[in-house]
């Protein structure tokens, strides 16, 4: 890895774990965004009718264009065993079946099958094998997880499905598996056939990439590693079910977002993989540490990089003009936090604290030392990091400290307004486009917003809009 | 179990939020896990709300499973009332409490010994009751709980008032249009010399729920939320109380009516008549609207009608008595009372649905085609898709259903909400209408400022298919810039890899 490790005899960052009582999106959010990135696939998330209220109301204009996502909502019958849950799930996959006939129905446990103890990951395999479609069973529930951390547990299940070579027998299954590929060289194989891709890439072993990013991102990160020479073995997930990529004992994977640690874990221990731990590509800085840490465990010396980071930066000016010595502070809800705050601390902000709802110091290792790295380089103190965070307490230490910028969720934002305190919704950073080099701007587009909107208004006078100051 | 993309009526832990919300200085605490606490959002985004959602969570997690609440639960509550000092913290449950079968009447008991305020269990069960029920429950239990209170310590105020006065009962935050008919209906109580004695839940103070006996008489608007607690004060405290929605002129006429009945049986001596005739005649519009050749040109048109019970009916009322338009389809979610739903629009239209189905509601839409529909945002949508014009009438709703202007849907004014609304709808669907007739509008000079159609570049397939990917209203930009910034460096054609170049070399 070609990140610095933490000078010693320096401050080291300081971790906290509150009570946990925060305001974030339940796990099973992650069908909102999986459905769209797996084109084949259907989710059914087996909840009751609170499950169903907050994705209907938190997907908001999606929910009406046919989504590929449904509730099988438990009533009184299913609670107390009157009905089989066998005999039910059949019923209701049988429709699925024939009314959208999906090359994957993915179960989504709720705190309710918990607590029931519905055996989902049971009955699965014996349904699968009636019906005849893959069920994959993917346990993301607000008793154990918080928001993106959903897609995480939809991941570690589907990497038990990734084939390994040896099941990939025919030629075309193996160009499909590499859909990568097949994207880029789209079109380009009919025009010139003489030219052999392959010449281009380094001899490195299989790359495998995981996490969920919009198409344009995958094709975006797939061209950076060709440009150093390495090739990009398969996506996971990839943009159909049956597209999965191979995966074999020995192969590397590296994740692509902060919240990936049970995907990392399920692919090194039960699929024998070797990950490569960076920190994650968002930022230009976080995008050349991530490129970087793939050249190093290949033994490729990286080609251009540094100006390219620096070229990034430059475009930046504009918007770093804005944010620099400005304060940010995190109240915590999708894990996406260390790696922001790395990022925005390089752009010349200042950050008091991280709210983080689960920290996973092995898993975000590199990141972590980035952070404390840039902290030295651009000499702010270190942000105090605080897992589980507590929003009463939060708002309390807002209140005292004024933050120049608050990322929170929606509950807290308008609030916050009212009482004169910039905010940005956090929920934007998990649906934007944030990854390589080239959105950079678009975080920063996020960030400055608050920031440019009060710049055309601050002359009215009204920032602050509730009566009394009321203890928050 | 069942398949269901969509519901009408939230969960019942909504409902009692809604309540406890609605008052003024009352905290709600949730029995639930992590990311439930969803009604924070809806609230602070759909009613734009400034202050603080009085809701948190008392976390069911892993531990809470394996061993039970055990204090956690107490310790929230009394914690909440040290940070806020609120008069009331209501514990809801939630599905997950539901089935977990904690005691948390036994909480409740424990944390009152420790806490300054009152603390209730908000009486509702999950997989039995839905938002709206649970919400008219809520409301009458913590009347209930305040009343019988006051009447034990002997500080229940019983004596009426001087004036004749009124309670209107059921306005909750996150309702229909609830802030716009409540001061509708303030200044409809004005205007009849009627004082208001109070207005709950919204904004009240559960100290005030004493003086509630003052009133001659209950209002009741809404079906939905209230009624309870009206029968609650009817059968305890004798008080009379008015349950008809003054939606539309002729409703309103009568609510007035019956207001007038209850007052002059307490010896009131009231005659709104006169007020009534002025109202309708000449200071609302509504009356004259349907005499207008403008509702001529509606009658007979079709329509169709899908919401609460509250709205539904009142709305396939005015369609059809007041304006003229042939009701096809009448319906609501609110299968719980679908008796009484029957009952109001039985004469009224052609046709009853009560269902909790989307899908059943855009099928009879599709078939029946009518030339607009007054629903709910889902109805909304289905006429997007069959291009048939929508009015919204009822939840569930979004943010654009919070306007900020002064829109109410009761009493005089808001039956001339109901006319812009209605001809808007069927007017707008005309013009749709005539465009089509005559090959829609003039396109023979559209200025294609998107297209570079002289361009010496050309795009490879990856490069378009890439370009196709950015959404449409910045795709001519991030087109026109690609391609400056291809001419600039001497690119012939255009890739994936280009346009990501461009993308980064310029913001393109």
């Amino acid at each position: 890895m070609t990140v610095a490790d933490p000078k010693p005899n320096t401050p080291s960052l300081e971790f906290e774990c509150d009570t946990g009582n925060y305001h974030t999106f339940c796990p099973i959010s992650c069908v909102a965004w999986l459905y769209q990135k797996i084109e084949d696939s259907f989710f059914l998330v087996i909840g009751t009718k609170t499950c169903g209220y907050f994705l209907q109301n938190a997907m908001g204009v999606m929910i009406f264009a046919e989504p590929r996502y449904a509730m099988a909502e438990l009533e009184e019958g299913d609670i107390s065993a009157q009905l089989n849950d066998y005999n039910e799930l059949k019923r209701l996959c049988d429709q699925i079946k024939r009314d959208r006939n999906p090359s994957v129905i993915v179960w989504i446990g709720t705190c309710t099958t918990e607590i029931i103890k519905m055996d989902l990951e049971g009955l699965a395999p014996k349904l699968e094998a009636e019906i005849g479609i893959p069920i994959v069973v993917a346990r993301a529930n607000g008793l154990d997880y918080a928001f993106t951390q959903g897609e995480d547990t939809v991941l570690a299940a589907m990497a038990n499905r990734c084939p390994t070579s040896a099941q990939v027998k025919t030629t075309e299954e193996k160009e499909e598996r590499g859909g990568i590929q097949k994207l880029l060289s789209f079109g380009r194989k009919k025009d010139d056939a003489a030219e052999s891709p392959e010449t281009e890439y380094h001899d490195h072993p299989n790359l495998v990439l995981f996490g969920s990013v919009p198409d344009p991102i995958v094709t975006q990160m797939t061209l950076e590693l060709k440009k150093q020479g390495i090739k990009v073995g398969g996506w996971l997930p990839a943009k159909r079910y049956t597209e999965l990529p191979v995966i074999d004992e020995g192969d590397y994977v590296i994740g692509m977002n902060p919240f990936l640690s049970r995907t990392a874990t399920t692919l090194i221990r039960r699929r024998k993989c070797n990950p490569i731990i960076a920190p994650f590509p968002i930022g230009p800085d976080g995008t050349r540490a991530w490129v970087e840490a793939i050249c190093a465990k290949f033994n490729i010396e990286p080609q251009g990089l540094e100006e390219r980071e620096a070229k990034i930066w430059e475009s930046l000016e504009d918007y770093l003009a804005l944010v620099r010595d400005k304060s940010v502070y995190f109240m915590g809800d999708n894990l996406l936090e260390i790696s922001l705050a790395r990022f925005l601390i390089r752009c010349g902000m200042t950050v008091p604290e991280i709210g983080i709802p689960y920290m996973d110091k092995r898993y975000q290792a590199a990141e972590l030392a980035l952070l404390e790295q840039t902290c030295h380089d651009m000499g702010t103190p270190l942000p105090k990091i605080i897992e589980k965070p507590d929003n009463y307490n939060q708002l309390q230490r807002i209140k005292a400290t004024q933050p120049d910028l608050v990322i929170t969720g929606m509950a807290h934002a308008n609030p916050l307004e009212a009482r004169g305190i910039n905010t940005k919704w956090s929920v934007e950073f998990t649906f934007a486009q944030i990854h390589g080099f080239a959105n950079a701007r678009d975080i920063l587009e996020l960030v400055t917003r608050p920031l440019r909107r009060n710049n055309s208004l601050k002359d009215l006078g009204w920032d602050k809009l509730v009566k009394e100051e009321v203890t928050v | 179990m069942k398949l269901a993309y969509w519901m009408y009526a939230g969960p019942a832990h909504i409902g009692t939020l809604r309540i406890a919300s609605s008052f003024k200085n009352v905290h709600a605490i949730m029995h639930a896990p992590l990311g439930d606490d969803y009604f924070n959002v809806m609230r602070s985004m759909l009613e734009r709300e400034r202050d603080f959602t009085p809701v948190t969570a008392s976390i069911v997690d892993r531990n809470v499973l394996a061993r039970g609440s055990q204090e956690r639960v107490v310790d929230n509550i009394v914690r909440k009332d040290r940070e806020e000092n609120p008069d009331l913290i209501v514990l809801t449950p939630t599905c997950t409490s539901s089935i977990l079968q904690e005691d948390l009447q036994n909480f409740v008991q424990r944390a009152s010994l420790d806490a300054q305020c009152d603390v209730l269990l908000a009486d509702v069960n999950h997989y039995r009751v839905n938002e709206l029920q649970a919400a008219d429950r809520t409301l009458q239990q913590i009347v209930q709980f305040y009343l019988s209170r006051a009447q034990k310590k002997g500080e229940l105020l019983t004596e009426k008032t001087a004036k004749p006065s009124v309670n209107i009962i059921g306005f909750t935050t996150l309702g229909f249009h609830n802030n716009h008919d409540a001061t509708e209906l303030r200044k409809l109580m004005a205007d009849l010399g009627i004082e208001v004695n109070a207005l709950i839940p919204d904004k009240a103070s559960v100290h005030d729920l004493k003086t509630l006996p003052r009133a001659w008489f209950n209002l009741v608007p809404y079906r939905e939320v209230g009624p309870l607690t009206a029968q609650y004060l009817r059968d305890e405290f004798a008080m009379p109380m008015v349950d008809i929605t003054p939606m539309g002129i002729v409703e309103t006429a009568r609510c007035i009516r019956a207001i007038q009945a209850v007052l002059n049986a307490q010896g009131a001596g009231v005659d709104y008549e006169p007020f009534i005739d002025e109202q309708t005649r000449f200071v609302s519009n509504a009356a004259w609207f349907s005499r207008s050749i403008d509702c001529q040109n509606l009658t007979g048109k079709k329509a169709v009608v899908f919401g609460d019970s509250t709205h539904a009916a009142a709305m396939t009322k005015i369609l059809a008595r007041e304006m003229g338009i042939r009701v096809v389809l009448a319906g609501t979610y609110c299968k719980y009372d679908a008796e009484w739903f029957q009952q109001q629009v039985g004469e009224y239209c052609d046709e009853i649905l009560i269902s909790e189905d989307n899908g059943a509601i855009a099928d009879k839409i599709a078939t029946l085609e009518p030339a607009a529909i007054f629903g709910t945002q889902m109805e909304r949508h289905v006429g997007k898709r069959l291009d048939i014009p929508c009015g919204v009438i009822a939840a569930p709703i979004h943010i654009q259903n919070f306007p900020v202007g002064y829109k109410p849907f009761v009493g005089y004014e808001g039956a001339n909400q109901i006319v812009d609304l209605v001809y808007n709808s069927f007017t707008l669907g005309m013009e749709d209408h005539l465009l089509e007739i005559f090959g829609g509008h003039d396109t023979k000079d559209v200025i294609t400022k998107t297209m570079s159609a002289d361009s010496d570049l050309s795009w490879s397939k990856d490069g378009l298919t890439e370009l196709n990917r950015i959404p449409g209203f910045v795709r001519g930009k991030v087109k026109r810039n690609t391609e400056k910034f291809a001419r600039d460096r001497g690119f012939t054609e255009i890739n994936a890899e280009v346009l990501y170049a461009a993308k980064e070399a310029v913001g393109a």
